[in-house]
């Protein structure tokens, strides 16, 4: 699989990172070879076989829905780049 | 009391309980020793004044006659481990300046069994790498040179800053994490003990994600006793992590007796890979025969789909990462770019994400975006997992067939130099994994166990792979080992 320019800043965007115009052919190029290197997958039968969703046959716990934490705003905002008035600020995102 | 830093976890366990020294020396001395060795950049967080009071507290509960193992025992913490109101950011730049409210379940064991925190630890920015070159904070030196050259060479990765750490004497033991083979194949790399243990066995809350089905915690040592003392304080049943086995830790220690007459030890085909130094092949065979002349059984294996495993985990671990960094948007913690006037908050993440990520997680982020973007998904992931069901059923097969333990090489050569990868390929880099990965894939218990040297003087390691949840016999069987390979080597202090 050979992956163009326009497919690797497709993915770029999804990803949420920005890359410069100038960087797309060797990024290009790179995905093409890892995923070269992953399309040996291709050779093994998988016909029948599920796809593994837990490495440990273990169901996931259940517990009583019920709250168990919280009061923590000071703690939750403490790290935030920018906090004001007890909320995460960020840019505007509705016009 | 002779030096120290020199000790094991044992040794210094039993000397605190005898009251040949205290943990405030201890301590103090390691302290002492990481301050004159800027030069391996291991530790990159500094925590004296935590560790001071650490050890007097450990001193006060030995006093009293309450002291767990690790009580009073100087230890380094893998920067992947929230620890409360220390840095903790995965050697990236996008969680610069993060102090976590929490402390994760694992340091918490361990600080709760006493044990004293020097500072946090270098490693592979979120865990990728094999070399410790991608960290925000530089490379990790290993403290192993090859004989009669200064080049400096990689302590391997991501759990770089750990092994050298260990391996340099700057600490009794560290924490380590090992999604592809983090913890074995820089062990191996710099002559030391890294068990990775049962996926679920140690607890993943407070541990910063790469690949959640992948990642485990473990103990990095200079022996394979210190594996099992330090291994037990980690384990625990985690209410908090949905993953966590609700099981008992036994007492890995005592099972330590050193016999496995009677044990069969498979042999993989499949692991004798095309262009594998004559010195691994050796190594391996030497291995084989010592496990044989303690009186295992030696039986040839196959691994049918072992080929496909490095491939099928460069879907799953990138398309879990990409998931898991998400979270890194610069509105909760670490960084968040300058933004020019008129940028919305799209642009705040892109640039955000492009600043503070590195090349290598970059690339791993987006090769995991596309895998899992629509269109590719039943083609890339969903494939990857059903070959990944196939290789946990390889070994499924083997062990119902009486195999109690798989020997295998740890890694396909020993420590490169630092450098000497960058102009390659990324596969090139993801092919130092190719012994370990399979066993993370299957959520196995592997450990490396360091059994000789190269002809340039360097360590070289041999991967005990065992059954799930058997991690005291896999760790007898390393023990085994360990006394016939009689590995003694260590680096010459040149920093």
């Amino acid at each position: 699989m050979s992956i163009d320019e326009k497919t690797a800043a497709r993915v770029a965007k999804l990803a949420r990172i920005k890359v410069e115009d100038d960087q797309l052919p060797a990024l290009a190029q790179e995905f093409s070879n890892i995923l070269g290197f992953i399309e040996q997958l291709n050779e093994v039968d998988v016909e029948a076989i599920e796809p593994m969703t837990s490495v440990t046959p273990q169901k996931l716990y259940r517990r009583v829905d019920e709250v168990t934490d919280g009061d923590q705003q000071e703690k939750v905002l403490k790290n935030a780049p920018d906090a004001r008035e007890g909320f995460f600020a960020v840019p505007k995102v509705v016009e | 009391m002779s030096d120290l830093t020199k000790m094991t976890l044992a040794g210094a366990r039993d000397a605190l309980r005898k009251g040949e020294t205290t943990s405030v020396e201890l301590t103090e001395t390691h302290l002492k020793a990481i301050e004159g060795a800027g030069a391996l950049n291991a530790f990159v967080h500094h925590t004296p004044e935590i560790a001071l009071e650490q050890a007097k507290a450990a001193d006060a509960r030995i006093a009293a006659g309450d002291a767990p193992d690790m009580c009073g025992l100087p230890i380094g913490i893998k920067d992947l481990f929230c620890t409360k109101g220390v840095p903790s950011q995965a050697a990236s730049a996008i969680l610069n300046g993060f102090k976590p409210e929490y402390e994760s379940t694992v340091s918490q064991n361990l600080f709760d069994a006493g044990a004293v925190m020097l500072g946090k630890l270098n490693m592979d920015e979120f865990a990728m790498g094999s070399s410790n070159e991608t960290s925000v904070y530089g490379n990790v030196v290993n403290p192993w040179r090859r004989s009669g050259n200064d080049a400096e060479l990689t302590p391997g990765g991501s759990s770089g800053g750990s092994a050298s750490a260990v391996a340099a004497d700057l600490c009794l033991a560290a924490t380590g994490t090992d999604t592809g083979g983090s913890i074995r194949q820089p062990a191996a790399f710099t002559g030391i003990t890294g068990i990775k243990p049962t996926y679920g066995r140690c607890s993943r809350w407070g541990t910063i994600a790469f690949a959640s089905s992948l990642d485990q915690a473990g103990p990095m040592t200079k022996d394979v006793r210190d594996a099992a003392i330090m291994l037990e304080a980690m384990c625990s049943f985690d209410a908090k992590d949905s993953t966590s086995a609700n099981l008992p830790v036994p007492n890995f220690e005592a099972m330590l007796t050193g016999d496995i007459q009677g044990k069969t030890i498979g042999i993989p085909k499949e692991y004798r890979m095309d262009g594998m130094p004559d010195e691994i092949e050796q190594l391996w065979a030497d291995g084989t025969v010592m496990l044989k002349d303690a009186g295992a059984k030696i039986v040839d294996i196959s691994l049918p789909h072992t080929k496909y495993a490095l491939p099928a985990y460069y879907v799953i671990a990138p398309a879990e990462a990409s998931s898991n960094l998400a979270r890194y948007d610069g509105v909760r913690y670490g960084h968040r770019a300058t933004l020019d006037a008129g940028d919305g908050i799209t642009e705040m993440y892109e640039k955000t994400r492009a600043e503070g990520f590195g090349s290598e997680v970059q690339r791993r982020v987006m090769i995991g975006t596309y895998v899992l973007s629509a269109g590719f998904y039943d083609a890339y992931y969903n494939r990857a997992r059903r070959v990944r069901a196939l290789i946990k059923k390889d070994f499924d097969d083997v062990f119902a067939t009486g195999v109690d333990a798989i020997l295998t090489p740890a890694t396909p050569s020993a420590a490169f130099g630092l450098g000497e990868m960058k102009d390659a390929d990324p596969v090139q880099m993801y092919l130092n994994d190719v012994f370990t990965v399979t066993v993370n894939l299957a959520g196995l218990p592997g450990v490396a166990v360091p059994a000789g040297v190269d002809a340039q003087g360097l360590p070289l390691a041999l991967q005990l792979i065992g059954k799930p949840w058997e991690e005291g016999e896999l760790l007898n069987t390393a023990y085994a080992l360990e006394q016939a390979a009689g590995f003694v080597a260590k680096p010459n202090k040149w920093w």
